[in-house]
């Protein structure tokens, strides 16, 4: 579905992509790991053409994506930051987002699962991170989009919020969607993810199942199998 | 395009800026207007009023939109939209709303003036549209350099002395650069250096309506001889639509280049 080839990226003389090859032609939760700095945010934009790639070639469904713009529509993104116009209401925002992209009725279960119903007349400027996040949230889960990309989405959310995305990201994976999910938390990669795509230095260094890397680096759960290869790095 | 341009809009006109820029231009017509018997020179007033402030109007708000926006447009660049679309859409929704609170504003003191019987109504519409021009041709400097700047404070500091070198500098300049060569025919490089200089350019396109020639100054005298009143008007027109369709190119250009 999502076939990316010999991608190269730098700002300024930060290298960030270098010559990432990255191939996702099964349905299924993605889990894009690696430390900071590795890429991760400029991999996923580039998917979006929100940073444009020095070289490369990114394929969306077999059609060339890189400056073109209506494939977004088989997209929905969750940006890590949820920074949203200011003076902007709740319910002016989904209206918007829903005139610019296509109709749909999806946002009020959200809206209910969330509790944002007592929020929808207040300025996005005056919610807090969490509950601006749950609005990210429902902005992402309204559309009825094969592929989903969620960068840090559990960024502020209350254990509630937490189980109710997860349930979310469940139900879209049983309905045959491809989820890409960056995080650092490691509990929730092994809870939900199908394969991990760790990222180091600009490249992939390791796709595969949890297990696989597990098994890879000889340790007994995620956290330490990614702190082992982590460690490698810092001593390099 | 018509969608982000109406949101754009709308958010402008919401902000009480608006409000003020328009209040300042309603208050400003009815008192020269009304204060004043002499209409034409009301109109002088205006010239010299609206040729200052719709750039400095124009390229503060540009700058300041462009900045406070960058949520809202890195909200659209995920959406299924095109980057021209996103960022002419815009573009056009600042300078409209601009244009619109100056015509309006000065719109209102003129018909409640009574504007069929006037004979400077072609005067005065030829002000506004030079103002309208004006506003379109800072605004999208304004774009051009905000998109150059990830910092908004190099940014603002770059706009204000685009429009500082627009408005004041570079008469003095052009002054002494003539001073120092009077000697020479200076006649080519004065009408050259006004199409520089949308400022100027607008200013004499105006006298040249109001066929006052003591206010032409040297440059605009220079511009008479050289093209006549009609085609000197037709002329001025064209290179000030040159100076919005220049930087709208580049606004497109830069936009579509840039990661965000």
């Amino acid at each position: 579905m999502v076939i990316i080839k010999d991608l190269y990226k730098r700002f300024g003389s930060v290298k960030v992509l270098q010559g990432l090859d990255l191939t996702i032609d099964e349905p299924g939760i993605f889990a894009i790991l690696g430390p900071n700095g590795s890429g991760k945010t400029t991999l996923i934009k580039s998917i979006l053409g929100m940073v444009i790639p020095q070289k490369g070639d990114i394929s969306i469904d077999g059609h060339h994506v890189l400056g073109q713009w209506d494939y977004r529509n088989k997209i929905s993104y969750m940006p890590q930051i949820a920074n949203f116009p200011q003076n902007l209401r709740v319910i002016e925002l989904i209206n918007m987002i829903k005139n610019l992209r296509q109709e749909t009725r999806l946002d009020q279960p959200l809206i209910q699962m969330f509790g944002l119903t007592p929020f929808l007349d207040k300025r996005l400027g005056n919610l807090s991170g969490g509950t601006r996040q749950k609005v990210n949230i429902v902005l992402t889960f309204m559309f009825d989009s094969p592929l989903i990309i969620l960068d840090e989405p559990t960024t502020g959310l209350d254990p509630v919020a937490l189980i109710y995305l997860k349930q979310l990201i469940q139900q879209e994976k049983e309905r045959g969607k491809t989820l890409l999910i960056t995080t650092h938390i490691m509990n929730l990669v092994e809870e939900i993810a199908d394969r991990v795509v760790f990222l180091l230095d600009g490249n992939i260094y390791f796709n595969g199942t949890v297990k696989a890397l597990e098994e890879q680096t000889g340790q007994s759960n995620l956290e330490r199998a990614i702190a082992e290869i982590l460690k490698k790095e810092y001593e390099a | 395009m018509l969608k982000i341009l109406k949101y754009s809009f709308y958010d402008l006109m919401r902000s009480r800026w608006s409000y003020i820029y328009f209040a300042f231009y309603l208050l400003l017509g009815f008192v020269l207007f009304f204060l004043n018997n002499d209409i034409s020179k009301a109109v002088i007033t205006l010239l010299n009023v609206i040729i200052v402030l719709t750039p400095l109007i124009g390229t503060i708000f540009g700058v300041m939109y462009y900045y406070s926006s960058r949520e809202f447009t890195e909200l659209l660049l995920a959406q299924p939209l095109k980057r021209s679309t996103i960022f002419i859409g815009q573009y056009l929704g600042v300078s409209l709303s601009l244009s619109l609170s100056l015509v309006i504003g000065l719109g209102i003191p003129f018909v409640a003036y009574g504007v069929t019987r006037s004979s400077a109504i072609w005067d005065f519409t030829s002000l506004l549209i030079t103002g309208s021009f004006l506003t379109f041709i800072f605004v999208a400097l304004a774009y051009n350099i905000a998109l150059s700047f990830n910092d908004k404070i190099k940014g603002f500091g770059f706009a204000i002395l685009l429009w500082l070198f627009m408005a004041v500098v570079y008469d003095g300049v052009i002054l002494l650069l003539m001073m120092n060569f009077r000697d020479y025919p200076l006649d080519k490089f004065a009408l050259f250096s006004m199409m520089f200089n949308p400022i100027d350019l607008s200013r004499v396109l105006i006298l040249l309506k109001l066929d006052i020639s003591a206010l032409l100054g040297y440059t605009g005298a220079v511009f008479q001889k050289f093209f006549g009143t009609s085609r000197g008007m037709l002329v001025s027109m064209l290179v000030l639509g040159l100076w919005v369709v220049l930087p709208v190119w580049r606004i497109l250009r830069l936009s579509g280049k840039k990661d965000f």
